[in-house]
């Protein structure tokens, strides 16, 4: 693929274009293409875009110490976003607070964009918590582990936005959009199907963010999909738009441009946004054993942060101490997330039988009290 | 199929084939049984996420792509449905899969074609289409995972008829009873206990057979002796445990253990969840008199309720306990921090042994 505004070449062969507002070192693209997405991002002045540098700087601050703790032994596994700053920043900082997000596993970033406190995502990876944040509070449902399967449940979710008239009034605080966030691997699931058949049919107010890193673990692209992800919405009736992930005004720009089509009642879109999960698909995996270094290092040149630093330092938007504080704020983001998690107890045994249900179920209730007179048992000290 | 140039290129190492008695953990039994396997027949077919080039998340597939080329290891689409719903295919025309799913909770995207096709095909047309296809499946707990990761879902699928369903519980069994699952003209379903995944003991492996070119592969001599038939894995005279996959371990863990304390119990190994071989279970309980079952899926409505009823209606004057059951809770698999609260360990066996011999 190519590193400017021209056609990108994905990894199935097909031409198929590309928006970019930054080229990797930094620089404004001209195509003319891309104009309605540059005045999309005009009113992004140089101090919105160190806000969203620093974004991206805390999500990797995070994600690093994340990976350390899981190596530490004090998670059971961590999925990286390292790559993917640009693509979940850039999407999540053009959401509207009532806009609704449904994640997959791995938006670490979209979820520092809806205020979850990033600390509470390893309550799941630590196995204390299926969850971890309050999902309605910061509107921004629950990770999920199944590929795809909560994309239907996003588009319901904006069928159901549709049918309580917050879509199309004109009020830019009432209209409401609802976007899924899911990968390339996940476009070959039924579900991700069906929901662009559910979204379409229904002109749901949706958006379906495909952050495509060109792996699903370790099978590439092309043993998922021979026409581009951007493409696939056609024969359903979705518009569809390939950006660049690792520019972070594009993602916004183009993001937008889907949500506002969403809100107004256009209905849905599919955005994909062309990226590289730089890290291992999570802790358990070895890279080296399906991708060459040859590539990883193609896309290290890429990093989605460094683009931004390039862009303000040439346009002489950039501040060294402002800077530098942002780099201390990010390390004593990794302090407390640290912190945190080594003091985060687990939850107490008999709570698994908690929630299962809303009103008493035999079955668990008899559990639960078998449960608790064995544990009676050893309440001595007995050993276990 | 081709390569692209963003992956390294595989070196294929083919080492030569074991012959006789060879040590191996139970993953590696696993493969040696699909390696065998695709040499003997060319329509034996590998497919499932991941299986090729990575060889698999837990390394099951490990260099069969490389020996046996991109058509025959198949790296599939990230679809369970598809997997599944194309072996049904392939079978029609000749080509006889063994599936990978990569983990017990991803198996329900396929759940439809396992329950509605390919479970009732033979059935549904008077026995004129057989399904000769493995469904393997990493399963059971234990491992610290995040959900959905260490799941037992057996009952679902040994509630349907028209499917077999196993759990080998070492590496001998593992190896033997793919072989036969892959030679069974149904379909199977083969969970494996992941957690013993690199628990090591001796395979006995039988010698390749490769059919004359054109000629088909052998597979009523595979034989049938590990399939369907439950096995006393420790024999014991006080009370008869019965286990499969991960919890026979555990079981054979309380009968150590209960040695200590001069109770000899007895462990029986079912090996295969649908059928159950009744006459062995029957026999042995029968003889001591009492009998536990454990595992490691939710107790409410699962395997064990099946091998209760038939030791009771069985053994119904022979028995001077009620049949005990152990296993998971009525609640899905909890957080990983206190997974070791909810899964039927040494001291919830021993417990369970202790109000039957108690009785
Ligand atoms: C239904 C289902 N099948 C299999 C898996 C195992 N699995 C976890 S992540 C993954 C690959 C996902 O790839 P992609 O959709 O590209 O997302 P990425 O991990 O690259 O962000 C697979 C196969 C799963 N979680 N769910
Ligand atoms: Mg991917």
């Amino acid at each position: 693929m190519t590193d400017d505004a021209t056609d990108s070449t994905g990894p199935t062969g097909d031409a198929v274009p590309m928006v970019q507002l930054l080229t990797p070192t930094g620089e404004r693209t001209t195509d003319p293409r891309w104009e309605p997405y540059r005045e999309r991002a005009a009113h992004l002045d140089h101090g919105h875009v160190r806000d969203l540098w620093r974004d991206m700087v805390l999500v990797r601050a995070f994600d690093d110490e994340a990976t350390s703790l899981q190596r530490q032994g004090q998670l059971g596994l961590w999925a990286q976003c390292l790559g993917q700053e640009a693509a979940q920043v850039g999407s999540g900082r053009a959401l509207a607070p009532q806009d609704y997000v449904f994640p997959s596993y791995r938006e670490h970033g979209v979820a520092h964009t809806r205020g979850v406190d990033l600390a509470q995502i390893l309550r799941l990876f630590r196995g204390v918590d299926h969850g971890g944040w309050d999902g309605e509070a910061h509107r921004f449902h629950n990770y999920t582990l199944v590929i795809g399967s909560h994309t239907l449940h996003a588009t319901g979710y904006a069928m159901g936005v549709q049918r309580d008239g917050v879509v199309g009034t004109g009020d830019p605080t009432v209209d409401t959009a609802v976007v899924a966030y899911f990968g390339d691997g996940a476009t070959a699931q039924g579900d991700v199907n069906e929901a662009l058949v559910f979204a379409a049919v229904n002109q749901a107010p949706l958006v379906l963010f495909c952050q495509n890193n060109q792996f699903a673990i370790s099978e590439p692209n092309e043993r998922q999909f021979r026409v581009p992800v951007a493409r696939r919405g056609e024969g359903f009736g979705v518009p569809g738009v390939r950006v660049d992930g690792n520019d972070v005004l594009a993602s916004y720009a183009v993001t937008q441009e889907a949500l506002e089509r969403a809100r107004s009642g256009g209905g849905p879109s599919l955005v994909e946004a062309f990226t590289f999960r730089m890290g291992a698909h999570t802790t358990s995996d070895d890279p080296t054993r399906y991708r060459t270094r040859e590539l990883e290092q193609q896309w290290r040149e890429r990093d989605p942060i460094a683009r931004i630093e390039a862009m303000l330092r040439r346009e002489g938007g950039w501040d060294d101490a402002w800077a530098a504080q942002v780099v201390e704020e990010a390390a004593d983001l990794g302090a407390r997330v640290r912190e945190t998690v080594r003091s985060m107890p687990a939850p107490a045994p008999a709570s698994m039988f908690d929630h299962v249900y809303a009103t008493p179920h035999a079955a668990v209730e008899d559990d639960r009290a078998f449960f608790a007179e064995y544990e009676s048992g050893f309440a001595d000290g007995g050993a276990r | 199929m081709t390569t692209t140039s963003t992956q390294p290129a595989i070196e294929a190492q083919v080492a030569p084939f074991p012959t006789g008695t060879t040590t191996l953990p139970l993953a590696k039994a696993i493969t040696l049984a699909m390696r065998q396997a695709l040499a003997e027949d060319p329509k034996v077919l590998v497919m499932g996420e991941d299986v090729g080039r990575l060889g698999g998340v837990f390394r099951v597939t490990d260099g069969l792509q490389a020996e046996f080329g991109e058509d025959r290891v198949v790296d599939t689409p990230l679809a369970e449905s598809g997997i599944v719903g194309t072996a049904i295919g392939l079978a029609m025309r000749g080509y006889r899969s063994v599936l990978e799913i990569q983990f017990d909770g991803f198996i329900f995207p396929a759940f439809d074609q396992i329950t509605t096709q390919l479970a009732k095909m033979r059935y549904r047309t008077s026995g004129r289409v057989s399904l000769p296809i493995v469904i393997r499946v990493p399963y059971g707990g234990g491992i610290g995972a995040v959900e959905h990761h260490s799941e037992s879902p057996e009952a679902l699928f040994a509630h349907t008829a028209g499917l077999r369903v196993v759990s080998p519980s070492n590496p001998a069994d593992a190896y033997r009873m793919l072989r036969e699952a892959i030679a069974s003209p149904d379909p199977v379903l083969f969970l494996e206990p992941k957690g013993r995944y690199w628990d090591k003991g001796p395979v006995e492996v039988a010698p390749l057979a490769l059919p004359a070119a054109g000629a088909p592969t052998a597979y009523d001599a595979i034989g049938h002796e590990t399939l369907d038939r439950a096995v006393v894995v420790r024999p014991g005279t006080d009370l008869t445990l019965v286990a499969y996959g991960p919890s026979v371990h555990v079981a054979l863990a309380a009968a150590a253990a209960a040695a200590e304390e001069g109770r000899s119990l007895e462990v029986v190994d079912l090996r295969t969840i649908s059928p159950i071989d009744f006459p062995t279970v029957v026999e042995s309980a029968r003889r001591t008199g009492r009998c536990v079952v454990v595992h490691e899926a939710p107790v409410f409505h699962g395997a064990g309720a099946e091998v209760a009823a038939r030791v009771t209606e069985e053994c119904f004057f022979s028995l001077e306990a009620p049949v005990l059951r152990v296993g998971g809770f009525h609640t899905p698999y909890p957080v990983a921090k206190i997974e070791h609260d909810y899964l039927p360990g040494l001291d919830r066996v021993l417990d369970a042994v202790d109000r039957s011999l108690a009785f």
